[in-house]
């Protein structure tokens, strides 16, 4: 079965304040050099059958009404290789 | 005959009791509403209550949109029914795209929980027109994720039209855009708000009784209608 994965990231301009406690974690912790951190979620998709145009079309479809809101969220969506 | 208002219960409402226990007070006969049920048996009005529906899995409201009973909330909203999102049921609307913008994490992380003040500024829509526009009350509000925010043109648009519905007086108490804590949508029939006013419907157990006032005016729209 192949893997699709969807990146949803918030969209610059929106605050992460999640992101931000991170930051803000991280020196404190002795990982220094840190300039900004922001918080994301992956989607893994097993996908039955070829991950074809018309697959990665549904799959973008998908994304876009649900596993992201637009109005807030940008999204990724790329097929990762098998591992062997 | 009695003005029925469907209040619907999702996996993980919490306030739909309350809210059909302000519908009671309010005059109207509330009715219970099950998320998997398409029907919405002849009701007038609908309420989405507060809580945390799916579990808030994903996003807020981001299951919830998608569930059988909103596939006619949304058509019928569509069409003029008056609908009230209180918390998280602002944000299925906002999920729904019945209304703009999104609520995200409150900026400073923490679950709020408090006494708010707000002020209403457009007592035109279904759900405040037994308001006047400027008058100040003070009902629960309790959001972990209540921060409004839209692009500013949007922002610029809902102020434009006066689609902002309460504002926060005092307290900004999430960080929303504009202070902002209730708009509505073009048509004034979806009203979203962040603050609980079917928590101050009697003196035993909120604040004040300040928060019934939403649930009176449907009643009023839908009488005169």
């Amino acid at each position: 079965m192949a893997r699709v994965v969807v990146d949803v990231m918030l969209k610059p301009e929106i605050l992460d304040p999640q992101g931000q406690a991170v930051q803000r974690a991280l020196p404190r912790l002795g990982f220094t050099g840190i300039a900004d951190v922001r918080q994301g979620k992956r989607f893994e998709l097993e996908v039955e059958g070829p991950v074809d145009d018309a697959a990665l079309a549904r799959i973008r479809e998908a994304a876009e009404t649900f596993l992201a809101n637009t109005v807030i969220e940008d999204f990724t969506v790329r097929v990762e290789e098998a591992a062997k | 005959m009695t003005t029925r208002v469907g209040v619907v219960t999702f996996p993980g409402s919490l306030d739909d009791r309350d809210a059909q226990r302000a519908v009671r007070l309010a005059g109207a006969e509330p009715v219970a509403l099950w998320h998997r049920d398409k029907d919405l048996h002849q009701v007038d009005a609908v309420v989405l209550p507060g809580g945390f529906s799916y579990g808030d899995y994903l996003r807020c409201g981001a299951i919830s949109r998608f569930s059988p009973v909103m596939e006619t909330v949304i058509e019928q909203a569509k069409l003029g029914m008056p609908v009230l999102g209180i918390c998280n049921g602002f944000q299925v609307l906002c999920e729904s795209h019945l209304l703009p913008g999104a609520l995200t994490r409150n900026d400073s992380l923490h679950f709020v929980c408090r006494d708010q003040k707000l002020r209403i500024e457009n007592a035109g829509t279904a759900w405040t027109r037994d308001y006047s526009a400027g008058q100040e009350i003070v009902v629960p509000l309790k959001n972990g994720e209540g921060r409004f925010v839209a692009d500013e043109h949007v922002l610029d648009e809902l102020e434009a039209e006066g689609r902002v519905v309460a504002r926060y007086l005092d307290v900004n108490p999430n960080g929303s855009y504009r202070d902002i804590a209730g708009i509505t949508n073009a048509a004034g029939n979806v009203v979203g708000l962040m603050p609980h006013p079917e928590h101050a419907v009697e003196p035993l157990t909120g604040p004040t009784v300040e928060g019934l006032g939403f649930f009176t005016s449907v009643l009023k729209q839908l009488v005169n209608a």
